[in-house]
């Protein structure tokens, strides 16, 4: 299931932040509500490709960090948007945490996708991925 | 809490971890709006090794990246200092690039329509667009080493103009090596755009003089049409943000540096961490001065097209988010400081050796972008600024308002038309990006600038006034 999608204020940037049962829901709503920069309506962007991203990091926060910063890359090099992203997270207890997420998208067009701003890279702002409500949230300022 | 200890000057205390005061300039008013994130992020700068002073935030600061948009903080590698990409930001080098016209407002007759049509379709920018160039892995190594002067080399401007830029257009120190090959990937169809958000192209009519001898030399008239530039270095600069916020954040802990906050991630200067960094960073900088200079030449291009008779002249080029080394008599004694703006602009007084000659009586010309809907400034650096801020004065009006709440405040359309009533056309990428960018959502750029005058950081010069505006 995919996680909730939220955006926050920031003075300058913008917060993304992923509501869900579990981290990797969580991790998925916080990517959805990134993507969402790109293109204001998820359902404009049509399912006519797929990607794959992986990364790792010392722990569930950094972890977070480091996704967005893939699909930013993923999106910056290769005009690449995911609408909708499967999550898949190991993060042993003491170890790095790993993630691994399935995507389907397509190229931005900006005929059809409504974008506003460009993010550059999430930041250590806000970051949060924590337990919360009975589900989890995971959550930080894009800088834009 | 912030004390006035003099008009426009407000104290944030040492206390706690903090080794030097805060410092900032600002109008009662400006402090009454300011987001207390400023207090707590200069408060944090203040406590990072080495700094030098104190932690100073500028007229038009704002809750940034760790340091405070509008943050200035120098710092002695002889006293452990440290340097911190959170002290320069994702966008490394955003700057302004200001050029005069030898023309009137009235000389553009009705060609202003179709000349703001033709800069939006001939200069990329939005979301994902990219430029004409495309460089080859060396080429862009190149680019990065030599800057501005790279892009004059082939043909984008002229060698004259490269004594306009800071650093004569070329950021010595430059590291390509220690730029990853992602930020690079990210920069190979990206030079030549102007990007998105509060990145525009201006074309504006100096409406105000308020310094006629320092206008007169930097070659401004009252009523000339004057165009200017606002970009960065693009996804180079971003990437090494990115890359460099892990890089920092993992060396901290290394050298034994306790932060209050892990967004003020950094390194000494005297690490190789911190050293690649700097080398990093300073390519960047090749990289925004190498855009700018690119943008500019695709400027004059469509303007020589559309109004052959026009001259186009860089009054100058300055960058707003850099750690320059620098040399500052502190306490009576030179010394060699890395110098942090972010979101502030270097501010040279008269007679310094970084200045052009036809500037040196006059100080450093200092570019504040206005918004789309008010006003623009140059500014001219002060000799007091030296003592004050380590030569440094605003950036720009400073957000006040979120994006978010700007866009449940303002439609993009309406706002583009009650602009167009009032005499300013803009040609807008995103509709909705320029309601993020509507001028209710900035502070008042006039205080800013006053105050900047006031506080003795750097004095009013001329004031532009936007006739048109291509938005990223």
């Amino acid at each position: 299931m995919a996680g909730v999608a939220e955006h926050f204020e920031h003075g300058a940037d913008v917060g993304v932040r992923g509501r869900g049962a579990t981290p990797a829901e969580a991790f998925a709503g916080a990517a959805a509500a990134l993507g969402s920069l790109w293109a204001a309506d998820a359902s404009s962007v049509r399912p006519q490709l797929t990607r794959s991203v992986v990364c790792e990091a010392e722990d569930l926060e950094r972890l977070l960090v480091a996704f967005l910063d893939e699909l930013i890359f993923l999106f910056a090099t290769r005009r690449i948007l995911l609408a909708s992203l499967d999550v898949e997270i190991d993060a042993p207890p003491g170890g790095p945490a790993r993630l691994v997420a399935r995507g389907t998208g397509e190229r931005y067009d900006p005929a059809r996708h409504e974008s506003t701003v460009e993010p550059k890279g999430a930041t250590f702002t806000t970051l949060r991925v924590a337990p919360e409500s009975g589900g989890w949230v995971a959550q930080c300022v894009v800088d834009v | 809490m912030f004390r006035e200890i003099s008009p426009n000057v407000w104290e944030l205390p040492k206390t706690g971890r903090m080794r030097v005061p805060g410092r900032l300039y600002a109008s009662r008013r400006l402090v009454e709006g300011l987001d207390e994130k400023v207090r707590e992020q200069l408060a944090g700068v203040a406590s990072l090794p080495g700094i030098v002073d104190a932690a100073y935030a500028m007229p038009d600061a704002h809750w940034g990246y760790g340091f405070p948009i509008g943050g200035v903080a120098a710092f002695d590698p002889d006293q452990e200092g440290i340097v911190s990409a959170g002290g320069v930001g994702f966008d490394i080098s955003c700057g302004v690039r200001t050029y005069r016209t030898d023309l009137k407002e009235a000389d553009l007759g009705d060609r202003l329509e179709p000349l703001a049509h033709d800069l939006y379709r001939s200069v990329p920018a939005g979301v994902g667009s990219e430029g004409a160039l495309r460089l080859s892995k060396k080429e862009l190594d190149e680019l990065l080493v030599h800057g501005a002067r790279w892009a004059v080399a082939r043909g984008f401007g002229e060698e004259s103009e490269l004594d306009f830029v800071e650093e004569r257009g070329r950021m010595r120190g430059a590291d390509p090596t220690k730029v990853s090959d992602r930020a690079k990937e990210r920069q190979l169809g990206e030079i030549g755009t102007l990007g998105s958000g509060n990145h525009y192209l201006e074309l504006q009519i100096a409406d105000r003089i308020f310094d006629a001898p320092a206008a007169q030399l930097f070659g401004i008239a009252e009523g000339d049409l004057l165009v200017s530039i606002h970009c960065g270095s693009r996804g180079l600069g971003h990437q090494i943000g990115t890359d460099y916020l892990k890089v920092l954040g993992a060396a901290g802990s290394r050298y034994g540096i306790s932060l209050p906050d892990r967004e003020l991630a950094c390194a000494p200067i005297r690490s190789v961490e911190g050293q690649n960094y700097l080398g990093a960073m300073r390519a960047a900088i090749n990289c925004a001065l190498a855009n700018r200079q690119v943008v500019g030449s695709l400027v004059r291009e469509t303007l020589a097209r559309r109004i052959p008779e026009a001259r186009l002249s860089l009054l100058y080029d300055v960058s707003h988010n850099t750690c320059k080394e620098e040399t500052h008599v502190v306490e009576g004694r030179p010394r060699r400081l890395f110098v942090h703006r972010k979101g502030a602009t270097r501010a040279f007084g008269p007679g310094h050796p970084d200045l052009p000659e036809r500037y040196r009586g006059v100080g450093q010309p200092v570019l504040v972008g206005g918004t789309m809907g008010t006003c623009s400034f140059v500014l001219a650096g002060t000799a007091d600024g030296a003592a004050l801020s380590f030569s440094s004065s605003c950036h720009g009006a400073g957000r006040q308002m979120s994006r978010m709440q700007a866009k449940r405040t303002w439609r993009g359309a309406a706002l583009i038309t009650e602009l167009g009533s009032r005499g300013i056309l803009i040609k807008a990428h995103s509709a909705s990006g320029a309601a993020e960018e509507a001028p209710g959502a900035y502070k008042d750029v006039e205080e800013v600038a006053r105050v900047a005058e006031e506080a003795g950081l750097s004095r009013r010069v001329a004031r532009l006034r936007p006739i048109a505006c291509v938005k990223g």
